[in-house]
């Protein structure tokens, strides 16, 4: 893809993520029905989640890029998969801070190990992070790019493994739950609202997503250039 | 403004804070990036003979 | 097939030898292996449930196999040997499953001294703590092998393969634990079956990107 076409892509991810966020999020705190259990506060949810599929899909696009790289040799899709990877772990920061932050609402505590999900991103954090710390600690190559690319997918299978391990521990240390959260009982206004916010925040994950691309070809064709001409 | 509507507007912050964190970051990488650009600009002209 | 399999017990049979010549890896883990143990005696209150000590064991247990993981590749590195074990005519899974069974055979080694300490030090130990730590054995020296050759190509190696590790190491512990206390072991061992079928399969199959240049 030429950058001209990529940039075009990432002005009009980023209006589209800015239309669809603004439009979302005004229906999730002006139009949408308030749960009847928790009140105003549950409006959490309609940035939360959003923020947690939208990594779980960076997470994917990881991987995907990391398969296209080891099968099909595209070396561009090492730049592409790191770049998921990061997105994917900004995104992930998000989402625990903001799930603290419903934790902290719902419960009074600023962490609880029975909120699964939250336990989920934090051993993914734990993982990608050491995935930075890979990809700094070995010299920039082809064995680079296939070692990180092999992490990337251990990442995609760790994330259902993980979560699968961690109900069994959860029946396992605490078995008479104290903190559930029933799902929200979705009205069709407040599905509609969840989804402008989901398809919002998968859009400004995009644009970030190419926006930060871009940035990094730019430095490697630098790097390249530097060296052409030291 | 209840505690919990406190919380929910910290929640949402947070995340206008990152993405304007985000935006200054790529800024900061923009820039960077155009220095590096016109010192190698600068190195081609040299070469070139002025 | 009887090539591939001739390959990887030569490779195993190598790392073996080379231990038992050295005696560098398996005695370090039997002590410490001991020294944690004796260690947790004072870092548990005196009146820990059950649940304390088995939990502390299995991250004994999974310290130790750090030691034998990252004592893997260094040999290799030290002799330049992985080079000329990727030019040899063999697969190079063949690699990864000669030294993954090495590591076993370790592990196994280190823990024929460990449980009987810890039956010893704290509590008797069960059938299906045996079979938990063997299945773990199975899921701990598959991604660590893998995870070794991937740190042997950085700076920072020890260091680097403990962050690598750890959290592919949590469903082991938590399913090693469960097997141990838990009413229903047979679904905590079930799940450490499923962990090694799958990472096992995966590290067999992304070895050979990992290791060539």
């Amino acid at each position: 893809m030429s950058t001209s076409l990529r940039n075009n892509g990432a002005v009009a991810l980023a209006l589209l993520a800015a239309v669809l966020l603004t439009l979302g999020l005004g229906l999730a705190l002006l139009w949408a029905p308030e749960d009847a259990d928790q009140g105003s506060s549950q409006r959490i949810f309609y940035i939360h989640v959003p923020v947690a599929l939208t990594a779980y899909a960076c997470f994917g696009w990881a991987a995907w890029k990391a398969f296209r790289l080891l099968w099909k040799g595209d070396e561009r899709a090492d730049l592409e998969s790191y770049t998921a990877v990061h997105m994917g772990v900004i995104f992930g920061v998000l989402t625990l801070i903001t799930g603290s932050i419903w934790a902290k609402i719902s419960w009074g505590v600023w962490w609880t190990w029975s909120e699964r999900q939250l336990v989920l991103f934090l051993i993914l954090f734990l993982f990608y992070s050491a995935y930075f710390m890979l990809r700094y600690s070995t010299e920039p190559g082809p064995r680079r790019a296939r070692t990180s690319a092999v992490y990337a997918l251990f990442g995609a299978v760790l994330l259902p493994v993980s979560f699968l391990a961690i109900r069994l521990a959860d029946q396992l240390l605490h078995p008479s739950p104290i903190f559930t959260r029933d799902g929200p009982q979705m009205s069709a206004s407040m599905f509609f609202s969840f989804c402008v916010c989901l398809a919002g925040m998968l859009a400004l994950a995009a644009a970030l997503y190419t926006i930060e691309l871009t940035g990094k070809r730019a430095d490697a064709n630098l790097r390249e250039l530097r060296e052409r001409l030291a | 403004m209840s505690t919990g509507d406190r919380y929910l507007a910290a929640a949402y912050l947070v995340l206008f804070g990152a993405v304007l964190l985000y935006v200054a970051l790529i800024a900061l990488k923009l820039s960077r990036i155009e220095r590096e650009l016109a010192e190698l600009a600068r190195l081609t002209r040299e070469r070139s003979g002025g | 097939m009887t090539g591939y399999l001739a390959d990887v017990a030569a490779l195993a049979r190598k790392d073996l030898l080379v231990e038992l010549r050295s005696r560098d890896t398996v005695p370090a883990m039997l002590l410490f292996v001991v020294g944690a143990l004796v260690v947790f005696h004072f870092a548990l209150p005196d009146d820990s449930s059950g649940l304390a000590a088995a939990g502390m064991l299995w991250i004994a247990l999974l310290f130790t196999a750090l030691l034998a993981l990252v004592r893997s590749f260094v040999a290799e590195r030290e002799g330049a040997v992985i080079d000329g074990l990727i030019l040899a005519p063999c697969d190079r899974s063949a690699i990864w499953l000669g030294k993954t069974l090495s590591v076993v055979a370790f592990l196994i080694f280190a823990e024929a001294v460990a449980l009987p300490a810890f039956a010893l030090f704290y509590e008797p130990v069960s059938w299906e703590l045996v079979a938990g730590v063997a299945l773990a054995d199975i899921g701990i020296a598959s991604v660590g092998t893998l995870l070794g050759a991937m740190a042997a190509a950085a700076r920072a190696r020890e260091l680097l393969l403990p962050l690598l590790f750890l959290p592919l190491a949590i469903p082991l512990v938590v399913g090693g634990v469960g097997a141990t206390l838990a009413e229903d072991p047979a679904r905590y061992l079930g799940f450490l079956a499923l962990y090694d079928l799958i990472f096992a399969i995966l590290s067999w199959a992304s070895f050979e990107y990992v290791v060539t240049e």
